[in-house]
């Protein structure tokens, strides 16, 4: 049944070439290829949680010549929820697009993009995590410009060029590695490994490729332009998987592979960029005109806090604080993708209705669209890491690092980040409960309003209230062979 | 003995002298995608830089005379030659679509 691992990946590429044969099927082809692919990665991570990491050769090939696939919980925790997120944005997009030469091209690139990001949290080489990047970066950046009005165009390209640039300086990394090592096999490469200057140039190389892409502060610049101006269903795979895909690909680089290499002065260096993208992106996300602008501003700061987390990695020792810390950073990055997904569908909702976005002019919209107005405060409990969200429990995990490795200077970022946030939520809050003549009904449109609902309702309540599996998964998955070793 | 390192030497610098070229294509074109203010010089120098890590992968490949070339890197710079053609292609086609409607308005 170690199948599972690749119809994850064959299930939503099969799609992608029928959906471009058959462009007039697509939303029937998305829509079933999409509650497939949730039931295989479900599966994988049945399988992680049952009987630990899995490893797949695919066609029988062995690695290093053949593509290997693994899924430690780490990768199945992530490959769950980009494919829930990933289907509701679809159910959502059936209902979205009006234009049918749009709606017409929009199906393949989609499947297309909820390939390479299976691909990419299952990869288990450096080279096929180029692949699989590259390809999500060129479906996101054709899925952004979609809508094809100018400011989408022009920011995608920008996306795009930004994408190509962190490639090169990513491959030129793995050139290194390569030269260095003689492999690309991440478990290969991580027993090989050691603190000298080929390995810290691969991993200076690389970690910068994958911050352009994962839009850390100073480098987040693309991002709210991007994230803003494209369709909604778009926005919300961007923002809730695209970037957090580049973070898990951090995450896995520094402990997995690096780990003998990084220093605390370079984990501080990425804590430090983090508070900055905390601090600045709540901010910017304050001072927004657009709904859909906060929203990606707000992507800048949430990917801030799970940068925060590499310094307290590196501040404690292996074992249970460590791996609490650990489960902590996992269900933020969990929590932040549902609820970003969410809230992106919701204001994509409200632009349809409105004609517009504009946070002033929100007057009406909780007495015209309640279930959409509910579908944002609930993405905003957990944006702010209010009780009982997911967030509360990851920002929970991370005071209780930075307290225990004396690294104080975090906690006032991560309280002063979670005020802005609650300011800039409230903010968006209180215009919609303005008054408007006419009161409208409970929910006006089911495949458009349910899916962000089902998405935030999982992000305040599962994911907080349900948290405590997941730490029992990942210490089970701790110290096993699929990655050699690793988190702990 | 003598006469081993009367070939391998020169081998060795040969591929030392690409990968330093390729080193410093990586340069130019990393500063001109950086400086550059027109989007086609962005572009070119991307490609530029491309061809720097391309021609790093290609002398990495190079095991001595004799000795059939290490494919890894051959398949690394093939599969990042499709992706930088077809990046290009995209980044064209979204420009022509600016300009179309810079046009338009």
């Amino acid at each position: 049944m170690t199948e599972a691992v690749v119809w994850t990946v064959a299930l939503p590429l099969g799609g992608a070439l029928v959906a471009a044969l058959a462009p007039r099927h697509g939303a029937q082809v998305g829509v079933a290829i999409g509650v497939a692919t949730l039931a295989a990665a479900v599966a994988v991570l049945v399988q992680v949680a049952s009987g630990g990491p899995l490893r797949y050769a695919v066609g029988g090939w062995t690695p290093g010549l053949g593509i290997a696939l693994h899924a430690d919980a780490l990768a199945a925790l992530l490959l769950g929820m980009a494919n829930l997120v990933a289907l509701a944005a679809s159910v959502y997009a059936t209902a979205y697009f009006t234009q049918a030469a749009v709606r017409e091209r929009f199906w393949s690139l989609w499947l297309l993009l909820w390939t390479a990001l299976n691909a990419l949290f299952l990869a288990g080489d450096l080279f096929n995590i180029y692949v699989t990047l590259e390809l999500m970066g060129l479906a996101a950046v054709a899925l952004a410009a979609l809508g094809g009005q100018r400011p989408a165009v022009a920011a995608a390209q920008r996306y795009l060029v930004v994408g190509m640039l962190g490639s090169m300086v990513y491959l030129g990394g793995v050139a290194l590695v390569y030269a260095a090592y003689g492999t690309l096999d991440l478990v290969a490469v991580s027993t090989r490994i050691a603190p000298e200057p080929a390995a810290w140039t691969a991993m200076a190389l690389m970690t910068v490729g994958l911050l352009l892409k994962a839009a850390l502060f100073p480098l987040h610049f693309w991002l709210p332009p991007t994230h803003a101006n494209a369709p909604a269903p778009v926005s919300a795979a961007l923002s809730a998987l695209v970037v957090k895909a580049a973070f898990y690909l951090v995450l896995r680089l520094w402990l997995d592979l690096f780990a003998p290499v990084t220093t605390p002065d370079s984990s501080r260096l990425l804590g430090v960029l983090g508070a900055a993208a905390v601090l600045w992106g709540s901010w910017q996300a304050l001072r927004a005109e657009r709904l859909k602008l906060m929203a990606a501003y707000s992507t800048v700061a949430q990917l801030g806090y799970l940068f925060l987390f590499f310094p307290l990695f590196a501040g404690l020792p292996e074992g249970s604080a460590r791996a609490a810390a650990f489960g902590g950073a996992v269900l933020l990055a969990l929590t932040h993708g549902c609820a970003k997904g969410a809230l992106f569908l919701a204001a994509g909702v409200l632009q349809r209705r409105a004609g517009h976005d504009r946070v002033r002019d929100l007057q009406g919209t909780a007495q015209g669209l309640p279930a959409t107005t509910f579908t944002i405060a609930l993405a905003g409990v957990a944006l702010i890491g209010l009780p009982p969200s997911g967030a509360f429990l990851g920002k929970w995990q991370l005071l209780t690092a930075a307290i225990a490795t004396g690294q104080w200077v975090w906690v006032p970022v991560v309280l002063a980040g979670s005020l802005l946030a609650a300011a800039y939520v409230f903010r968006v809050l209180g215009h919609a409960f303005g008054h408007a003549p006419g009161p409208g009904r409970r929910v006006t449109s089911v495949r458009e309003e349910l899916p962000a609902l089902a998405l935030a309702l999982i992000a305040t309540l599962v994911l907080g209230l349900g948290a405590a599996p997941l730490w029992t998964l990942l210490a089970a998955s701790a110290g096993s062979p699929a990655f050699g070793g690793a988190p702990f | 003995m003598a006469r081993h390192t009367g070939w391998t030497q020169p081998v060795i610098t040969t591929q030392l002298l690409y990968g330093l070229a390729g080193v410093a294509l990586l340069s130019l074109g990393l500063r001109g995608a950086l400086a550059a203010v027109s989007m086609l010089r962005r572009l070119l120098a991307l490609n530029l830089m491309g061809s720097g890590v391309f021609l790093m992968l290609v002398a990495l490949a190079y095991r001595g005379p004799g000795m059939p070339p290490d494919p890894v890197p051959h398949a690394l710079v093939l599969t990042g030659i499709v992706v930088a053609v077809s990046a290009t292609a995209l980044a064209l086609a979204l420009g022509r679509r600016l300009a179309e409607t810079r046009e338009g308005d």
